[in-house]
């Protein structure tokens, strides 16, 4: 009798705790937010120093220097790492000199141009949060959509259609219909894949492939054809988009900051909410952590699969669309730089979590602009910093590296509770 | 002489229990010491600890007087220490041979693998202790009570001295069972030690030499198997005295609330498993179906709870046609189902408690309001099942796939009995738990069959099979023999029934009751 009592009310400070975070537990609570980042963190700064080394390494400055002493080529190595890296932050980043100059000259011009390393960091990172948005998603319902890109296409297609084909609507009508048209546009090319995974078992992984090409071509095919711009000379552009359809930008050149960064936030907290707090999330969930479990509560794997595929390119088509309405203006092919394959990347990078999306794909932002500006100062190519990210996201993907470069610890007993991307290598 | 293994001092946290505490334990070479304790005190840790699967946080092992310290499963099989894993760790598309090699192959002169040489040794290991396997089979072929031998046979290939069992027993039938006993002892007998872990409480008095028993995590006696009783044994683990015998009474059956009708359902292969089955059970009735496993009885469930398509014939579930209707349907016209494999079907592991035990109801009411999922109501809900069924966990927030096995399988009937139902189909329901939670689980299912609750429950343990039903039909190669009453059945007549012989005359049923509805 005494004893169940001692256990009741343990239990009831456990369950508590676990809810408010109570004292007895921060301790451990701040050990665990440590935990589920330490990887990442420390697969970026190992990231960059080997991207240091390599700095160093492809620099005929160092070389010259070594030749003439050991100590002088040290010293020109560190400089050269240091110039480029410095280059790398202010260019993504700003300048706090700067800044602070152009506040105290109150010139606003030259406000806006110290502020704007950053904020056009912001404007880079919003497609990889939709598109990493779109890998997470399809991750947590056990989908490998590795056709982001491809539907990302098809968004971009459709919204830059609706964005300039229908005039005459005003803005708070238009705008939304393109950014629909764009998620409509990804839905439906992602919902092939999925109706053929649930109809006939094919292997998502390979088809969202070959939509992906299909994709190409059809973009290729409209703007040169049905949606080229008159008077280019069969140039690969769509017109421009009405002023109705564009997601606008706040302030005057050069800063691009627009509403798109804010609309991706929203819709990253939207993701969160239908993963987390919603039936339709859990449903996804799990279907895509234990069908079989799923099968037997009821639910209907074909129709989960469809709709988490469809959500999926919906994210994807977003992208698109965000920069076609915010950034573009209007479609041309060489749209994306990839964000498609990147987002795997970053969800994985950010495990398959919304908020870890938005911390990647600010990394992602910050380590794009950034080398812009490198490259134009130290004349660092900009292929240093794609070795970074690569060398980034293998460590990420290979957690075992880093854990033995760092002597820690194997945490075996707490693989249960990671998540599982039962559809890894695509199987059923 | 010293004895082969000790462990000295072992102690495991894990985030909010703790799982080990200073446990001491002794193996002397060329005994079977049978580990017993209740779910969650800490067995499968302790042995997942001695086979490298975790690290110790305190303690020492010596293997032979000698300190070893043991990082990985291939470390334990270097000292001599092997497992045989209740979830086996085979190849199904392999031949015994691959599986055995796997790992540590051997290769002939010019880097080819040496099949016939493995193959050999696999047969001279298999003669030495009688494990009867043909090296040239593929796993997936064989029964599950031959996959284990392989296992046994990987250990043995690899030279393993200590033998560890968790619950071997609880995927075999009471006849494999048997067969492992036998090969356990010519193990033994030549040599090896074993460490066993069971819940069967008849099997550890038939097999150990020795007898240690955990509970939360210490040790907290030793027992001699020839002088200590089931019951003394039960108490020593659960800490109070346990009624191994199940309280029920006369009742008289009510209406017709499952009723299935020439049933027939085909396997993967489009074999026929389960062959023109019919049979009805009624409100306040437990029907039992006994059977060695692999006669359809699990195909059978699955058709009865939407989880198969069936080729023929009708399910009828309280005047509601079923046949065919998918698994929500038939949940929501008040149906509960325990399935067979807790952590294929039952669970999702990486979910925490609370979610599971909403698994099949969390789109209504209260748990969700429209799409909004409410997890309070969710976590309230959890936090008096975890209470009422006694789930061992250290928060209703814990994934459940960190439970000990008996407390994942307490999830699951803490989900489906706190329901209210009209059917229950229970397969296995007891699998892996502890007689203190069997005793409670058992007390359950009477008392929804007393609540006027129809069970159909399956399970190859003819014990549990008496005790719990009112009418037993055996079934046999798809086909449903026989059907009896349990109250003047032996179980020397079931025995005969399982294995497909029906004997002249069966005792007839009190209530007039055609006894035996098919034969052949
Ligand atoms: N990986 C893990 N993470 C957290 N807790 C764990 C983990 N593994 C086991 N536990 C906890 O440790 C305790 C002991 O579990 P263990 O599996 O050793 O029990 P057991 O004696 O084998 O029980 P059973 O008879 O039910 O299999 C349990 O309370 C369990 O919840
Ligand atoms: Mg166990």
């Amino acid at each position: 009798m005494n004893k169940k009592n001692i256990e009741k009310q343990d239990f009831g400070k456990v369950v508590l705790n676990e809810i408010v975070g109570g004292d007895p537990k921060a301790k451990k609570q701040k050990k665990s937010v440590w935990k589920a980042i330490q990887i990442p963190v420390l697969a970026i700064i190992t990231g960059l120093f080997i991207g240091a080394i390599l700095i160093a390494a492809t620099s005929e400055t160092v070389y010259a220097a070594f030749r003439e002493g050991f100590f002088t080529g040290l010293g020109q190595a560190f400089k050269e790492i240091g110039t480029a890296y410095l280059a790398l932050i202010t260019g993504s980043l700003g300048n706090p000199v700067s800044i602070v100059a152009a506040l105290k000259s109150g010139d606003a011009a030259a406000i806006r141009s110290a502020v704007n390393p950053f904020l056009e960091s912001l404007v880079q990172s919003t497609p990889y949060i939709f598109a990493g948005l779109a890998c997470a998603l399809g991750f947590r319902a056990g989908l490998f959509n590795i056709g982001v890109e491809g539907q990302l296409f098809m968004g971009a297609a459709l919204a830059t259609y609706v964005g300039y084909s229908i005039t005459g609507l005003p803005v708070y009508i238009h705008l939304p219909l393109a950014i629909l048209a764009g998620a409509l546009g990804g839905a439906i090319w992602a919902s092939i894949p999925g109706i053929l995974k649930v109809t006939t078992g094919g292997n998502e992984v390979i088809n969202c492939i070959m939509m992906n090409y299909i994709a190409y071509r059809i973009t290729t095919f409209l703007l040169t054809g049905p949606m080229s711009r008159p008077g280019t000379g069969g140039m690969p552009v769509s017109p421009i988009i009405q002023k109705t359809a564009e997601i606008p930008q706040f302030f005057q050149t050069p800063i691009r900051f627009h509403a798109g960064f804010l609309l991706a936030l929203l819709v990253a907290f939207a993701v969160w909410w239908v993963l987390f707090k919603s039936t339709w999330g859990l449903n996804l969930r799990t279907v895509g952590t234990n069908p079989r479990a799923a099968k037997y509560a009821g639910l209907s794997i074909a129709k989960t699969t469809i709709l988490g595929m469809a959500l999926s390119g919906a994210l994807a088509g977003l992208a698109g669309a965000n920069e076609i309405l915010a950034v573009n203006r209007s479609m041309a092919i060489g749209l994306s730089s990839g964000y498609g394959f990147d987002s795997i990347a970053l969800a994985l990078l950010g495990n398959s979590h919304p908020v870890g999306v938005i911390l990647a794909a600010l990394l992602f932002g910050v380590l794009k602009n950034g080398a812009t500006r490198m490259m134009v100062v130290s004349a660092i190519p900009i292929d240093i910093v794609t070795i970074i990210q690569a060398l980034i996201l293998i460590f990420v993907a290979a957690p075992a590296i880093i854990r033995s470069i760092y002597r820690m610890r194997k945490v075996k007993e707490e693989s249960i509770a990671t998540v599982t991307l039962s559809s890894w290598g695509g199987g059923k | 002489m010293a004895p082969i293994l000790q462990l000295k001092g072992i102690t495991k946290q894990f985030p909010g229990v703790l799982a080990n505490d200073h446990i001491d334990l002794t193996l002397n070479k060329g005994e079977i010491l049978a580990l017993l304790g209740e779910n969650g005190a800490g067995k499968s840790t302790l042995m997942n600890i001695l086979y490298g699967l975790y690290q110790p946080d305190e303690g020492e092992i010596l293997v032979n007087d000698k300190k070893v310290t043991i990082h990985s499963p291939t470390d334990a099989i270097k000292t001599g220490i092997g497992m045989v894993h209740q979830h086996f760790m085979l190849i199904p598309v392999f031949t015994v041979t691959e599986n055995v090699m796997l790992g540590s192959e051997p290769v002939k002169a010019g880097d080819f693998l040496d099949r016939p040489k493995t193959a050999d040794k696999i047969r001279e290991i298999s003669r030495q202790y009688k494990l009867e396997v043909n090296p040239d089979d593929r796993v997936e072929d064989l029964p599950v009570g031959v996959q284990q031998r392989v296992e046994i046979i990987k250990l043995l290939y690899r030279e393993a001295e200590i033998l560890i069992f968790d619950e071997p027993t609880a995927v075999l039938t009471p006849q494999e069972a048997d067969e492992l006993f036998l090969i356990m002892r010519s193990l033994v007998k030549q040599g090896k030690s074993i460490i066993f872990i069971t819940h069967k409480l008849r099997e550890v008095l038939d097999v150990a030499d020795r007898i240690t028993v955990i509970r939360r995590g210490k040790v907290v006696g030793q027992a001699d198997p020839k002088t200590a009783n089931k019951n003394e044994l039960a108490e020593m683990m659960v800490g109070r005295a346990i009624s191994l015998v199940v309280q029920k009474e006369v009742k008289a059956p009510g209406k017709i609330v499952l009723s299935v009708k020439d049933l027939v359902v085909a396997d993967q292969m489009k074999q026929m498993v389960v062959d023109h089955v019919s049979f009805d059970v009624h409100a306040g009735q437990v029907l039992g179906v006994a059977g060695v496993q692999g006669n359809g009885q699990t195909e059978l469930v699955e058709a009865v709870t939407g989880l198969r398509k069936s080729v023929s014939g009708s399910v009828d579930f309280g005047g509601t046609e079923i046949t065919n209707a998918s698994p929500r349907k038939i949940t929501s016209l008040g149906s509960a189902h325990v399935p067979e494999d807790r952590q294929a079907d039952g669970l999702v592991l990486p979910f925490t408690v609370a979610e599971n035990l909403v698994l099949c109801t969390y789109y209504q009411e209260p748990f969700a309001k429209g799409v909004v999922l409410q997890y309070d109501k969710i976590l309230e809900n959890s936090i008096s099942l975890v209470k009422d069924f006694d789930i061992r966990t250290p928060s209703p927030l814990t994934a459940v796939g960190t439970l000990s096995g008996g407390n994942q399988q307490k999830v699951i009937i803490a989900r489906e009995l706190s329901r209210p139902i009209q059917l229950l189909v229970a397969s296995q329901p007891t699998r892996g738990l502890d007689v203190g939670s069997i005793e409670y689980i058992h007390k359950r299912i009477v008392q929804k069959r007393d609540e006027g609750c129809a069970v159909l429950l399956i399970s190859p343990e003819l014990d549990e099979i008496i005790e719990l039903s009112d009418r037993i039909a055996v079934m046999y190669r798809g086909k449903i023999i026989a059907t009896v009453n349990a109250d003047n059945v032996t179980k020397e007549t079931l025995g005969l029934l399982m294995a497909g012989i029906v004997p002249e005359k069966i005792e007839s049923a009190p209530n007039g009751e055609k006894v035996v509805e098919t034969t052949f």
